[in-house]
């Protein structure tokens, strides 16, 4: 018995023995940098177990040099011999990371259609050229991409995924103390989280919605000039850019050397855009440029009765049917109808931007009549609901009285049968 | 007037006594699990509203994956009074299951199923197979979201049967996958092979009811020992309290179809992902919601594949109870088949509500 326990736990030992030198040998700097004291030197140690490049065999020493067999052996780990770099400094940080991300033939084995253009385009960024005049605070590849934990785009947790990039970007354009010497405002990230980009990003889930990034670049981030702001909104808002520039609106706004799309949108806050926005009203865009009961006022406010008529219309249409289809009607003709008197709607909202009163019209006539034939069909199936619940209550009476009629019958032929 | 002479027309040619006879001496036991008795009937009623509405669907609906939802639509809106007949076939149909499951359980628990009555079971048995079926099939007629994806994975389930089952699947979706063709096959096994089975041995089961009588529970018999069991005839007193329950059922199914009118949802889209929630009907939900409990594997079996064998094995349990229950096979009351009678019905109460109100339990 005694020699089958001391066997047993020779045989552990022996496994342990020679698990130990084995797990080591993965990654010397890992297991050695984890058991030190010091925050700063143990947390990378800790953090790098989910990053991308160490999943790809791309370690600590990829970076950071040095020899990472060198088990217990800090000096050769260490060892300038052995291309120990240390921690790059802040400035060399770029330069570091484009030695892999700069080199087409090496990244093309890890993904043949990488672009390895990053480092260039960022020297023509904001933070890129200011970072070359010296300035050790502005971002640098780690700061958006977090270090020693860093991972895909397209990781729901990287810092650089489309929901997370205005956090990031946040994390020093939001903080005052941190831009003072910058000198520009720090309240972006607030507005932009009450626009409706910002909601249909993270609320509806899309990711095409855009975020800082999508109008200022990524790696080569500035902010887009006042001629060139139209031009990033019509990357999305194509048919609406395209109205503009046939306006009046558009050689007026160069001439003035006013931006297009955020004279009347802002920028980071964007609003949902509604009929609210034109005519004369108090904080309306149209009354920061036309003076009062001035004739484009008037016509403004002539488009928004337009588009508001239409809007009401299909809102009185949709309520309708909704009534009627909680009353178990079956709506699908109806309600399908209405999609095309929605996308009237939405065509005279965009035609706003050309300032053409006739398109405008079109597109609102088009979509009252079908919104008028919808809210008749809704009304219509209203009266059916009425109709059919007082032919269950005539209906009702009959069997009631059918019931009645055979539990007298029962009773008789009960009696009857008591009888004889 | 017009009756007596119609009567007496009918007695010239034919010759109506033995009938007259028949019916004048058909009584029906009166003691206290008389009320069972009349869950037969309304089944018969219901099925025969099920006929009557299902006729006159056939006149404008349209069986492949193109027009089927279109003209449902067509019937539920276009049609004088369409609504009225789909919601009444539908909620009828649900009510048909509702009552053929009490019927049926009445008639395991009062022990009818014993000697001379095995064979009125057996047909009783195969009924309630073929109104399931029914059920099924009736329910991708639609051609909408839901009913999609309820046959989708019902068919699927049908495909875990070892050996047979990959064939079945195709023979039930004719082709891989659940298309247009599975509807005009669903349509064709709905309206013509159900149909036709469910007459043969339905005639079968009334005949045989009729010819052996109401069936009398053994405790009762044991009670009133000797002494003979109170009767009502059959016409008109017990003939009229059927109609009375019949009426009471179609005010029910009148205000359920002008209330609640059967919905049509959204048209299928086999691109579509599936939405959440999906369960069949509710008489299926208790099968589908064992198998979200059973493992995937259970030692080197697959789960799916065990529960669908357990389910068959168990319907064919049912259907042999007579023959296996020997105590009620000579008049004696047989606490075992009862307690299993009682576990079957709360099994299939309890995975039901499970169904409805822990559904995402995988």
């Amino acid at each position: 018995m005694l020699r089958v326990i001391c066997f047993i736990l020779l045989a552990i030992a022996a496994v342990v023995v020679i698990r130990v030198p084995f797990a080591a040998a993965e990654d010397a700097c890992i297991d050695c940098h984890k058991s030190l004291r010091e925050e700063r030197l143990n947390r990378p140690a800790f953090k790098i177990k989910n990053d991308y490049h160490l999943a790809r065999g791309l370690g600590c020493h990829s970076c950071h040099g040095g020899d990472q067999t060198a088990l217990d052996n800090k000096a050769q780990a260490h060892s300038p011999a052995k291309g120990f770099l240390g921690k790059p400094k802040r400035h060399a940080i770029p330069e570091a990371c484009g030695r892999c991300h700069s080199d087409p033939s090496y990244m093309r084995q890890f993904n043949p259609s990488i672009r390895t253009d990053q480092v260039k385009e960022y020297y023509t960024s904001v933070h890129g050229k200011r970072l070359r005049d010296g300035d050790q605070k502005v971002a640098v590849c780690i700061s958006c991409h977090d270090v020693h934990a860093i991972r895909a785009v397209k990781d729901q947790m990287a810092w650089t995924y489309p929901t997370n990039v205005a956090e990031t970007c946040g994390g020093c354009h939001g903080n005052a103390e941190y831009m003072k010497p910058y000198k520009i405002p720090t309240d972006q990230l607030e507005k932009y989280k009450q626009s409706v980009h910002y909601e249909t990003l993270t609320k509806r889930a899309d990711l095409a919605s855009p975020t800082c990034s999508s109008c200022h670049g990524s790696h080569g981030a500035a902010p887009p000039g006042v001629d060139s702001v139209a031009n990033v909104c019509s990357h999305c808002h194509v048919a609406t850019a395209e109205l503009f520039a046939k306006s009046p609106h558009s050689s007026a706004f160069a001439d003035l050397g006013m931006p297009a799309c955020v004279t009347c949108h802002s920028n980071h806050d964007i609003a949902p855009p509604s009929e609210a926005m034109l005519g004369g009203g108090e904080g309306t865009p149209c009354a920061t440029c036309h003076e009062a009961s001035s004739a484009p006022l008037k016509k403004a406010a002539e488009l928004r009765t337009m588009i508001e008529g239409l809007a009401g219309r299909i809102d009185q249409a949709t309520a309708t049917l909704t009534r009627a289809e909680h009353a178990g009607m079956e709506i699908g003709a109806p309600k399908f109808e209405l999609i095309a008197a929605n996308e009237s709607l939405i065509k005279a909202r965009a035609a706003v931007h050309s300032l053409d009163v006739e398109q405008i019209k079109t597109a609102t006539d088009s979509g009252l009549d079908v919104a008028q034939k919808s809210l008749e069909s809704g009304q219509g199936l209203l009266s059916e609901v009425q109709f059919r619940r007082k032919g269950l209550a005539a209906s009702m009476l009959i069997i009631i009285a059918v019931l009645v009629g055979l539990f007298l019958k029962i009773r008789e032929v009960d009696r009857r049968k008591r009888l004889d | 007037m017009t009756g007596v002479r119609i009567t007496a027309w009918l007695e010239e040619r034919i010759d109506l006594w033995p009938l007259r006879h028949f019916i004048g001496k058909k009584v029906i036991p009166v003691h206290r699990h008389t009320v069972w008795y009349y869950f037969g009937g309304m089944t018969l009623f219901l099925f025969a509203i099920q006929v009557a509405t299902g006729i006159l669907l056939t006149l404008y609906y349209r069986p492949s994956g193109e027009e089927a939802y279109e003209s449902v639509q067509f019937i539920m809106t276009d049609v004088q009074f369409g609504w009225l007949v789909r919601s009444i076939h539908s909620w009828s149909a649900n009510l048909m299951v509702l009552m053929l499951m009490i019927h049926m359980f009445s008639v395991y628990l009062t022990q009818a199923y014993r000697k001379p009555r095995e064979l009125t079971w057996v047909t009783g048995m195969l009924l309630f197979g073929i109104v399931l079926f029914f059920g099924f099939s009736g329910y991708l007629l639609p051609w909408n979201v839901l009913s999609y994806f309820a046959t989708k994975v019902g068919t699927e389930i049908a495909g875990q049967f070892p050996l047979v089952g990959h064939t079945l699947m195709r023979l039930l979706r004719g082709g891989d996958e659940v298309t247009g063709a599975t509807v005009s096959r669903f349509y064709g096994i709905h309206i013509a092979i159900l149909p036709a089975l469910m007459t043969a041995i339905l005639t079968l089961h009334l005949f045989l009811v009729q010819k052996q009588g109401m069936s009398v529970p053994p405790a009762i018999e044991q009670a009133h020992r000797g002494q003979p069991l109170k009767t009502m005839p059959f016409f008109p007193n017990f003939l009229l309290r059927d109609l009375f329950g019949w009426f009471v059922t179609l005010g029910l199914l009148a205000a359920l179809a002008a209330l609640s009118p059967w919905e049509l949802g959204q048209k299928a889209d086999p691109f579509a992902p599936a939405p959440a929630g999906i369960r069949p009907e509710w008489y299926f939900v208790f099968m589908f919601q064992s198998l979200k409990y059973i493992p995937a594997k259970i030692g080197p079996f697959e789960g799916e594949v065990l529960g669908v064998l357990g389910f068959s094995l168990g319907g064919l349990l049912l259907l042999l109870i007579p023959f296996l229950d020997k105590k009620s096979a000579v008049g004696e009351p047989s606490p075992l088949f009862r307690s299993i009678g009682i576990g079957i019905i709360a099994y299939i109460v309890i995975f039901t509500l499970l169904g409805y109100l822990a559904p995402s339990v995988k």
